[in-house]
């Protein structure tokens, strides 16, 4: 279907390293697909495979239900935001996004109305004689969309197209993206580092780790259902606790230390588990009681909006983030934990 | 790929029926053969019908090509017909044309055929042949299966083969060759090359003149270790004082990079030769005898000092510059002085890179021959000898083979150390991040101690090339110091008589020389440039041998390039001795590592995303090329067409093997004046040179340079 993207065992080896396991993924057309992790995990290099830009070791690749395995990256129907923008900077901005239609040939008049119409369309209008060196960083960003959607490509691609923003600007842009996204019906695949970001913006996220994906969804369901540790703490911090399921039918018991749980979960296997607690989970009171855990204050960090602690327990150093109006603690304070058992999550030790 | 590759097999079919096979006689451009339906003119498929059948072997070639695209559906099945095709072909093409020769065959295959050199039509078949081999590569998947780059690689890779790798062979093969041609064998090699002539350790003695091999070694330490240190004080003047005449320095870079060969050599004569100013004023004033202390090891080393410290110096300048001037900043911090700092920070920082130019300045020493061959006298060294060994009263190409062998390893065994030793030690503190630091000045000591040896020096220099303008316009320097224009009407007199007559004796090398070199130095750049693209930009496998072989003809002298083309291009299958078109090759292949550098250099600097995103908005490798990657690097460009066409014209070691009397080049009408003794013409032919590179210089800056400028004024008015 046009503007899908499919990977069938696709691999990719750079010498001895490998920097892709074979790999299996479905993107559907019209979504914008997140590629998440740490560096290293083999997101940029499953972007560039699409593009075209690294060939695969093994494997298939599809784009729009059509073998590209072996097909150069310039005759795909896709095209590329780059992370330090890649504008030409030798060329005007209009120049930069007409550049696609007149390497096709297409005839003047034409690339100059669909180049001016791409810039109307991120907020550029008028700029188009400027160079690029005269454009502040969120504008060559824009520039840089702006050449890659006037070619109307299948599969719109995006590698970190943030990172080099200040933290406020990324926030406006990555919106922007969205909604031109959304607007052009784009599939798009879009690579960042940053989990938040990716929550932000994407309909599915795949996690990606040591070269394989970690796990896919949607970005709630990875919030709320992590396959493994490394999911749980990636997406949205966590504290892992080790535990072990005694037994599961419609609830679960846990042995924490030498407390009991049940926790309102079904089907986890017995044996050697962790326990997923979010900081934001962790509520701190004053005051002891038999089912509250007593911790000591190691640190705490008021930051306006929240208050993050660094607690140390018997379950071990715990990261708890509280309201700023709740009961204020100083390190060295003794404090008591509780959370609600409806919260946690198990995963695999 | 199937448009790509029916396109090569067609143009190779023409060139197969149509085109003349061998050599016509007055070249190719001037088609004055389309005029002359005569044996020489007749295609290969006319041979082949007629009386040389083995020339139905390149048609074979395309054989496999044709059944692939006529029969093939499957893109892979068509990518191994014509892998199979190219390489086929060209297999036959070569075993064809190594077998059959001018003047026999070989292996006794074949007997009595007889071939000239191969021509158009072979050129147009094995280019065709080579093209359909990498257009199936591509398609076989490598390159990211794009055909412009495989075809980029695989035509590389040939020119550097041909031109480079199979004059090389003859070297070896000639070294071994016996006497009266009874064929190879180590009986007369070993005793040779073991020769007390080449390897003699008598001067270190003091009983007599040391053979030519360690003459050369001893000069190239020698010569390295000089130019380092004086290198070394002038870049540190340069770059980390506050000396107010820089810009001086810096001309007096670019000079020997102008300087015809034996123009230092002869104005060291001309000063403290036995006739010398200097030598007669010492004579005069205190008695001194007049000596011929010049012509030997101390006047060689001499004159190279001279010609190679501002190579040392610009390499070094890069390698000072290097140093991060934070870490010259933490030492500070850290409480160490300027001294201790340079000592213990900016000296190791720097290592490498001192290696890096005392091995350019021994392979510079080693290769050098206008200098040793103006003023050696008894010293003799590899060059030179391989020069006597080819034109001296006895040619004795055997000996020339073994001595260039020596001199290759020597050289050879200096660059491998280069990579292998400083490949890996790369201590290179400049990132792409900005480094708003300032680099430590030189504390007083090492500052005096830096003006004390370069200060004098630089005003040696500069007063040597005032004299050599000087001496061009005097009857005969040491003699007869009258005023005089005799030198310069001789070499370039005009005759307004019926229209401009160049009478002077100068002018049919003067525009030779400056059409070869306008000729070759575009080429050179375009091949160096590709290269670079190539090993910057692209990933192959067999990349890091492809990159060596590309560099290894910097590390090959002149001479040893000059006799290994008489050797192999002085018949048939490629029989280019005598053309213009073997002096435009060797100058490409000569400067191509200079391009190489450059390129590579200017390429670094551009981000890879700029032509990976031209590449995705549907641009071809070619289209990324020309729209993207060449505009970028105008001021690379520039560098290396610039280089390219000054060293073509001040080349003379590889030249004066090559030149004939249709194609004389400047330099070897200089090496004939000087040899002949007229100092005056040969300097003043010198200074007409020199004046002519620097306009060159200056015009090819104003036309290139012209367009950056226009950039900058439209930044400006927005």
């Amino acid at each position: 279907m046009k503007g899908s993207v499919r990977f069938e065992n696709v691999t990719k080896t750079f010498g001895d390293v490998v920097a892709l396991k074979p790999l299996s993924l479905d993107i559907a057309p019209g979504t914008l697909v997140t590629l998440l992790g740490p560096s290293g995990c083999g997101k940029t290099t499953t972007l560039r495979l699409i593009a075209g830009l690294e060939s695969a070791s093994t494997g298939r690749i599809l784009i729009g239900g059509e073998d590209v395995t072996h097909l150069s990256a310039t005759y795909r129907r896709v095209s590329m935001v780059f992370q330090s923008y890649a504008l030409f900077p030798h060329m005007t901005v209009l120049e930069n996004v007409g550049y696609g239609l007149s390497v096709k040939g297409l005839p003047r008049a034409e690339i100059r109305d669909r180049a001016e119409a791409g810039l109307e369309t991120v907020g550029l209008k008028g700029f188009g004689a400027r160079l690029p060196s005269e454009l502040s960083g969120g504008q060559q960003q824009r520039v840089a969309v702006a050449r890659a959607i006037v070619l109307e490509p299948e599969v719109l691609l995006l590698d970190e197209p943030l990172s080099n923003l200040d933290a406020k600007l990324r926030r406006h842009v990555r919106e922007e993206i969205r909604q031109i996204q959304q607007r052009l019906g784009l599939t798009a695949v879009y690579v960042t580092h940053d989990q938040e970001e990716a929550m932000a913006v994407s309909d599915r996220i795949i996690v990606m780790r040591n070269a394989e994906i970690a796990q896919e969804g949607s970005p709630h369901d990875l919030y709320d259902r992590p396959a493994n540790g490394f999911i749980a703490d990636f997406i949205g911090d966590a504290n892992l606790i080790e535990v072990s399921v005694l037994n599961s039918a419609d609830s679960t018991d846990i042995a924490l230390g030498n407390r009991r749980l049940t926790l309102p979960l079904r089907g986890a296997s017995q044996g050697p588990a962790r326990l997923v607690l979010r900081p934001h989970h962790l509520r701190l009171a004053a005051e002891p009681a038999p089912d509250r855990i007593p911790a000591e204050v190691t640190s705490a960090a008021w930051l306006g909006n929240s208050v993050q602690y660094l607690l140390s327990s018997e379950m071990g150093t715990l990261f708890a983030i509280t309201d700023p109006r709740a009961q204020a603690f100083r390190r060295g304070d003794t404090v008591h934990l509780t959370f609600d058992p409806a919260d946690l999550r198990l995963v695999p030790a | 790929m199937r448009r790509t590759a029916g396109l090569w097999l067609l143009i190779g079919l023409l060139g197969y029926a149509l085109l003349p096979w061998y050599m016509v006689s007055g070249g190719f451009w001037s088609f004055g053969w389309l005029f002359r339906p005569e044996e020489e003119t007749r295609s290969a498929l006319v041979w082949a019908a007629s009386s040389r059948p083995w020339l139905w072997l390149p048609l074979a070639g395309f054989v496999p090509a044709a059944l692939a695209l006529g029969l093939a559906r499957a893109p892979l099945a068509l990518a191994r017909g014509l892998v199979a095709s190219g390489a086929l072909g060209l297999a036959l093409m070569a075993a064809q044309g190594l077998i059959i020769l001018g003047n026999g065959t070989r292996f006794g295959m074949m007997a009595g055929e007889t071939q000239p050199g191969m021509g158009a039509g072979a050129l147009v078949v094995a280019s065709a042949l080579l093209f359909l081999l990498t257009t199936g590569i591509s398609g076989l998947g490598r390159g990211r299966g794009d055909a412009f780059l495989t075809g980029m690689i695989g035509a590389i890779v040939a020119l550097v083969g041909v031109f480079v790798f199979y004059p090389m062979t003859f070297i070896l093969i000639r070294a071994f060759e016996l006497k009266g041609g009874a064929g190879l064998g180590l009986s007369e090699f070993l005793p040779r090359f073991l020769s007390p002539e080449i390897w003699s350790p008598a001067c270190l003695t003091g009983l007599g003149n040391c053979g030519a091999a360690l003459n050369s070694l001893l000069l190239g330490l020698a010569t390295a270790t000089g130019t380092t240190v004086l290198g070394l004080a002038f870049a540190l003047i340069f770059t980390r004082t506050d000396f107010r005449a820089k810009r001086l320095l810096r001309v007096l870079t670019i000079l020997p990079i102008i300087t015809p060969p034996f123009v230092i050599g002869l104005a060291l004569i001309l000063l403290f030769g036995r006739a010398g100013t200097i030598t007669e004023f010492f004579a005069d004033a205190f008695g001194w005898e007049k000596t011929r202390w010049l012509y030997g090891f101390w006047g060689v080393w001499l004159a190279q000092m001279l010609s190679f410290t501002p190579i040392a110096f610009l390499v070094l300048i890069g390698v000072v510059e290097g140093v991060s001037p934070s870490m010259e900043e933490a030492s500070q911090t850290l409480d160490a002085d300027r001294w201790q700092t340079f000592r213990l920070i900016s000296l190791p920082l720097m290592r490498p890179g001192l290696a890096n130019a005392f091995l350019l300045g021994f392979i510079e020493s080693l290769a050098d021959f206008g200098n040793p061959l103006v003023l050696g006298g008894n010293f003799n060294v590899l060059s030179t000898e391989i020069y006597f060994a080819i034109v001296g009263t006895v040619a004795d190409p055997a000996h020339a083979a073994i001595l260039s062998m020596i001199l290759l390893s020597l050289t050879l065994g200096a660059f491998l150390a280069q990579r292998r030793w400083l490949g890996r030690k790369n201590y290179a503190t400049v990132t792409g991040k900005g480094d708003s630091g300032r680099n430590a000045a030189l504390n007083d000591g090492l500052r005096w101690a830096c003006y004390a040896l370069a200060l004098p020096w630089a005003a040696f220099t500069l007063i040597l090339y005032a004299l050599i303008v000087f001496g061009s316009f005097v009857k005969l320097w040491g003699y007869d110091h009258t005023l005089t224009f005799e030198h310069y009407s001789r070499a370039f007199g005009i005759v307004l008589r019926n229209g401009i007559h160049f009478t002077g004796s100068g002018w049919d090398s003067f525009f030779t020389t400056l059409t070869i070199a306008a000729i070759a130095a575009p080429l050179t750049a375009a091949v160096g440039l590709a290269t670079a693209y190539l090993l910057v930009r692209q990933k192959f496998t067999g990349k890091d041998a492809f990159e060596f072989s590309t560099m290894l003809s910097f590390a090959i002298p002149g001479t040893v390039i000059g006799v290994a083309y008489v050797m192999a291009f002085n018949f048939p299958p490629i029989e280019l001795t005598g053309t213009g078109l073997i002096l435009i090759i060797v100058f490409i292949f000569r400067n191509m590592p200079v391009g190489v550098r450059g390129g590579i250099a200017a390429m670094s600097q551009l981000d890879r995303s700029l032509d990976e995103a031209s590449i995705t908005l549907g641009a071809s490798s070619a289209t990324t090329l020309r729209r993207v990657i060449l505009p970028l690097m105008g001021p690379a460009i520039l560098a290396a067409l610039t280089y390219a066409f000054v060293r073509a014209i001040t080349s003379v070691s590889a030249v004066i093997f090559l030149v004939s009397a249709r194609y004389n080049m400047a330099t070897s009408f200089i090496v004939g004046r000087v040899e002949n003794g007229e100092y005056g013409i040969a300097i003043a032919y010198a200074t007409v040179l020199i004046f002519t590179m620097l306009t060159a210089i200056l015009a090819l800056q104003l036309i290139i340079g012209r367009r950056r400028l226009r950039r900058a004024d439209r930044i400006d008015t927005q």
